[in-house]
């Protein structure tokens, strides 16, 4: 198998210039499929037969809640990366995406809290899927914190991804705790090989939101991934050359 | 793969696997706690304590629900479709409750096992569709086919969950 690709990436300057090339599309297709699904899911798509429009919240809290477990992933996959191949880029998108991640677990919490209380009768209960949503929260808090708290980049890179590795056994936990045990959370609407429990005019905008999220984190990721190897690459002279044509573009 | 890469990952996948058997190990012997509710099975062959607070959980049965007259005192019986559990509450039910639908109640369990709750919160299920369309399968009968058919599988699932 050819590996260059993949040592390639590893070389900021590589990445520098071919994440410059995705990031526009990237962000175009972001604005794009949010904007429809959110006018279709909020404005068009039909409401519950039970929830009536309150439902609507689902095309929020689902995108939100499926980025927080995927970007979760990502970080403990690059904590491998950077532990194995000792690839500095890994580190660089482990400690920005973090903090993204931890965004979209509040969202997910908040709007579940906020849909709880007319749909359940509670905000908030200790049920095994909400508790361990919370656990994911602090696990961000736990990997953003260490990153911060040590000042030698080569410690805290290799403790946060430590952190994020061993914290991913928490995700089959969020998947699955709706079936292993008694929640009052529903299972699983969607699943790979079920039709989806739910008309195609109220499934496929939550889609389309769920594509925008990922567009979304994956312009932000870069848009901060290119900052951050800017500032790590401040000595070397592409990095310098590069922002000195940006400093000559902007008057 | 060079033998120093190999060897750091197979460093970092058996700590995973460690840490994963560990939580494994911890979460089989809470299995009981994590439960949010006891289903009427479990409170009829007495794995509920009784003179503590716990919660129960099921379907309300179809026409069980007796509202009191001149105060907010409900009772109404809860049913994984092999045992009941009577339940009596006052105060206001969450706007999904009805009957045939999945709630949670918590409170204790008294002598004659009836569960008088102080707190009662309905469970969604992970079915959605509009209006119209649960309008037309009550009007052709497919609902009572419907729901049928999603009792069997809730009881299946909470046997499968105990």
């Amino acid at each position: 198998m050819n590996w260059t690709w993949f040592h390639k990436l590893g070389s900021p300057k590589w990445f520098y210039q071919i994440s410059g090339r995705w990031l526009p599309w990237l962000a175009v297709a972001a604005v794009l499929l949010i904007a429809v699904g959110l006018v279709w899911g909020l404005a068009f798509a039909p409401p519950d037969y039970q929830q009536g429009n309150s439902f609507r919240i689902i095309y929020i809290h689902v995108p939100a809640a499926f980025l927080a477990q995927s970007i979760y992933v990502m970080l403990a996959v690059a904590g491998l990366v950077g532990l194995v191949w000792k690839m500095k880029l890994a580190d660089v998108a482990l400690q920005q995406a973090a903090p993204f991640g931890a965004w979209m677990t509040f969202i997910a919490l908040l709007t579940g809290a906020i849909w709880g209380k007319p749909t359940w009768g509670t905000y908030w209960v200790w049920d095994a899927r909400l508790t361990s949503m919370l656990i994911l929260l602090f696990l961000y808090f736990g990997v953003i914190a260490l990153g911060n708290a040590i000042t030698n980049r080569d410690s805290a890179a290799k403790a946060c991804a430590v952190l994020a590795i061993v914290g991913v056994v928490n995700i089959p936990i969020i998947k699955y705790s709706v079936e292993w045990w008694n929640t009052l959370h529903q299972p699983a609407t969607f699943s790979v090989v079920a039709k989806p429990a739910m008309p195609f005019e109220m499934w496929m905008p939550l889609l389309i939101m769920v594509l925008g999220f990922y567009c979304l984190f994956g312009a932000v990721l870069l848009l901060r991934m290119r900052l951050e190897v800017l500032k790590r690459e401040a000595r070397s002279s592409w990095a310098q050359a590069e922002i000195r044509a940006q400093l000559e573009k902007t008057p | 793969m060079n033998p120093v890469r190999k060897k750091r990952l197979y460093i970092v996948l058996a700590i995973l696997a460690g840490v994963g058997i560990a939580v494994a190990l911890a979460l089989s012997a809470l299995q009981q706690n994590i439960n949010l509710f006891y289903t009427p099975t479990q409170i009829a062959t007495g794995e509920a304590p009784q003179d503590t607070r716990i919660r129960a959980g099921g379907l309300v049965e179809e026409g069980s629900v007796k509202r009191s007259g001149n105060s907010l005192d409900t009772d109404f019986v809860v049913t994984d479709g092999a045992q009941r559990v009577t339940i009596r509450y006052s105060g206001i039910l969450p706007d999904l409750f009805r009957e045939g639908q999945g709630i949670v109640a918590m409170g204790k369990l008294d002598s004659q096992n009836v569960l008088i709750a102080d707190e009662v919160l309905a469970k969604h299920d992970e079915n959605y569709m509009p209006p119209e369309v649960m309008q037309a399968l009550e009007k052709s009968g497919m609902k009572q086919q419907h729901d049928a058919a999603k009792a069997a599988q809730d009881s299946a699932k909470q046997g499968y969950a105990q």
